[in-house]
């Protein structure tokens, strides 16, 4: 065993023996972060206070929750808004935090696409973070079924109906994954636990993965410039600060942080305390009744646009799309042919490309809602669907052509 | 400054996406349209019944005979409402109502008919004259008594046939029957012999009391599913229950749909309630209570949360320019 001296302080103590000296050094006060970046690089640490505050607001709903057919709407409509203190305060906090996380991550995403933050060296960062989107979305789908409302009951039908493979019928793996020939009991029980127990525990682990991967190609910057993080480290360990192009996560940028967190929960509570019906669907308002279809049946906003690529199509091809889309983006690191980590706004072609991958993504958001039965409406979907499934090949080409950019010039 | 620059992109395509598929769709996804594709906007009338929108529902059908009888019965309202009514005189005729409006709690025909006591504190006064006239058309659910069925209330055109009788008990319950009416009572007498409310412990029977043993209290459970089942049976299925309606239903949709709920689900069996504007706000102040308890809890606390997070990011803001200070 290791040598140990009588310690003079608490934090001597816990030094020896799990030397958190050089985890805050690792992990804070020498965890270099390039100085040109701008409050979008903030929304990592706003996803994790928003997870932080699901994961604290659901342990609370956990308690009075019943995971029961028979009990699990009144048990969120009514014992926990109107029986257990302040139980409305924490179910606002559960759902509207649930809507905004996927405005962030988007934002988070869209951020990663503009400056570049995918391309080499950086392929696992971009890699993890779309596994957690992944993971987000399984999540936010397990937890929707909970409150067993009408849109619930529906979208748990739909969403599993698509296990059947299409054409293929494989009605028995629909079966198998919800426990019976429709959303049942044994449905709502294994959405439950996969809501509270598993799918946290794989966000925890994808998270910290997600850091992980920062740590050696080092997080983006506004310019895309390759910087020496040693020499830069030495430049302001030596006290040349101005000079450094680096400044460490704590408490330099972790003081901008916060600030961009401050701003963020102004929203978030606003949307809380007085708007929080933009994230509550009414019509899960009325209880789930198998017997009564609703008028119309769609996700949840954040799932709008990859609905919107399915539904357009027929049976199989749909599904087949929908697959595409729903893969497409993991391999933007490896489509992205070009030789240059800058803002899009430096690389011709590309900066249309992105704008209309942006602007396609809200229009399929938007007709994902709307009726299709409206012939424009449906023609519009159709041209989106095959917009988006278009600019995969496109970026290819685009970016093999791109010539490369001189830097500092 | 870029960053500000950056913030109005990133705020105006979020503002642009919420637009799209909140307001907007939802307004696509709830229009109405007539056969001839036109939209039909679904207007408010004040809760004022003068049989504005009968009209233009038979007129929209193009139903002659339709349209012919529901002029002719709006206009005969008209003509009783004109009348000055003598409440001491109204009195004789009000005893017919008690025959049935006496808080018995008995099933008549389908539903319980409900206690009087606030009727002329909720109710309108011309709705009040067309239902003594003739109960479906004041309804407006004609179309589900046009062939075999009666309306449970139907009896009462054969026993006040005089127009100034009818204006004479109308005055007597508007002026003997109002008084104070809390939330609470205006629900009871307005909707639930039909809708339970089951987050605020009220059945069709009414509240639901507290029992001493198990049995009592199953005993009760049977009578009210027998309660329930006569409702069903009478209205084709068993009316909601409006625990949740404030959260399930806009706003626009509770007001229209209360005033004629044919505006909003054609054929449907329930019955225009009558409401006044008072009447109305009195029954919604109950469902608000009981489907959005937090209300002012939200109101009371929400300021001082948003009051902290501004507070917070000022000095936060001050933090980061002391650390940012000699970095450029």
């Amino acid at each position: 065993m290791a040598h140990f001296e009588k310690a003079k302080n608490l934090n001597e103590w816990l030094d020896q023996r799990l030397a958190v000296n050089t985890l805050k050094r690792v992990l804070n006060t020498e965890y270099w972060i390039p100085k040109d970046i701008n409050f979008l690089w903030a929304m990592g640490m706003v996803l994790a206070a928003t997870f932080g505050m699901l994961v604290l607001s659901g342990i609370f709903l956990l308690m009075y929750y019943k995971p029961d057919t028979n009990l699990a709407f009144d048990s969120v409509n009514y014992t926990i808004m109107s029986e257990v203190g302040y139980g409305w305060l924490w179910r606002h906090i559960h759902g509207v935090g649930a809507s905004i996380v996927f405005l962030i991550i988007y934002i988070h995403m869209f951020t990663g696409i503009y400056y570049g933050s995918y391309k080499r060296g950086r392929e696992l960062i971009w890699l993890s973070g779309m596994a957690l989107f992944v993971a987000f979305s399984a999540e936010a789908f397990s937890g929707y079924m909970l409150p067993w409302g009408q849109m619930s009951y529906w979208a748990g039908m739909v969403i599993t109906n698509l296990f059947s493979g299409g054409s293929l019928e494989a009605y028995g793996l629909v079966e198998w994954i919800r426990g019976d020939y429709v959303p049942g009991d044994a449905f709502l029980t294994r959405f439950f636990m996969l809501h509270v127990l598993l799918l946290p525990l794989v966000i925890i682990g994808l998270i910290v993965l997600h850091f992980g991967t920062l740590r050696i190609p080092h997080v983006n910057n506004q310019e895309g410039a390759e910087i020496d993080f040693k020499e830069a480290a030495d430049l302001w360990k030596s006290g040349k600060k101005k000079e450094s192009k680096v400044i460490p996560f704590s408490p330099v940028f972790l003081s901008k942080d916060v600030f961009v967190m401050g701003v963020y929960f102004i929203l978030f509570f606003y949307l809380v305390f007085y708007n929080f019906n933009f994230a509550m669907d009414p019509v899960n308002f009325d209880p789930a009744d198998g017997l009564k279809t609703p008028a119309h049946i769609y996700p949840e906003w954040y799932f709008l646009w990859s609905y919107e690529i399915l539904r357009p199509f027929g049976k199989d091809a749909g599904l087949i799309a929908f697959g595409i889309a729903q893969a497409a983006l993991f391999f933007l690191p490896f489509i992205d042919r070009s030789p240059n980590v800058a803002p899009a706004h430096k690389r011709g072609l590309f900066q249309v490309w992105f704008w209309v991958l942006l602007i396609d993504m809200i229009a399929l958001t938007a007709l994902g809602k709307l009726p299709p039965t409206d012939a424009t409406f449906a023609l519009l979907g159709k041209i989106s669907a095959w917009t988006f499934l278009a600019l995969g090949p496109i970026l290819v080409i685009i970016t093999m052509f791109e010539k490369k950019i001189e830097k500092g010039a | 400054m870029r960053e500000l620059k950056i913030l109005v992109v990133v705020v105006f395509f979020s503002l642009l996406t919420y637009y799209l598929v909140e307001p907007y769709a939802h307004h696509e996804m709830h229009k109405k349209v007539d056969a001839q594709g036109n939209e039909i906007k679904i207007e408010s009338h004040g809760f004022i019944y003068e049989g504005k929108a009968d009209i233009v529902e038979a007129e929209r059908a193009g139903d002659a005979s339709k349209l012919a009888a529901k002029k002719a019965f709006w206009a005969d309202v008209a003509a009783v409402a004109k009348l000055k009514g003598n409440a001491a005189a109204g009195e004789a005729g009000f005893g017919l109502c008690m025959g049935c409006h006496n808080g018995a709690n008995m099933n008549m025909g389908g539903v319980i008919p409900p206690n009087l006591d606030h009727a002329g504190a909720i109710y309108d006064k011309n709705y009040l004259i067309a239902l003594i006239k003739d109960p479906a058309m004041a309804s407006n659910v004609d179309h589900k008594y046009s062939d075999t069925m009666m309306h449970p209330m139907g009896s009462i055109k054969s026993m006040m046939t005089d127009n100034q009788q009818i204006a004479d008990v109308v005055a007597y319950i508007l002026e003997n029957k109002a008084g104070e009416v809390t939330p609470k009572e205006a629900y009871m007498e307005a909707c639930m012999r039909c809708h339970a409310v089951r987050y605020g412990k009220l059945t069709q029977l009414g509240e639901t009391p507290a029992f001493k043993h198990e049995k009592e209290a199953l005993a009760y459970k049977i009578k009210v599913i027998d309660e329930q089942d006569a409702v069903k049976a009478y209205m084709g299925k068993l009316p909601p229950d409006l625990s949740m309606i404030i959260r399930a239903r806009s706003t626009h949709f509770l007001e229209t749909f209360i005033e004629n709920p044919q505006s909003q689900l054609p054929g449907t069996s329930m019955p225009r309630v009558g409401l006044t504007h008072e009447g109305y706000e009195k029954v919604t102040a109950y469902l608000t209570e009981v489907g959005d308890p937090s209300k002012e809890k939200r109101e009371a606390i929400g300021p001082i949360v948003i009051g902290f997070f501004i507070l917070f990011s000022l000095l936060a803001l001050l933090w980061k320019k002391s650390q940012w200070r000699d970095l450029h």
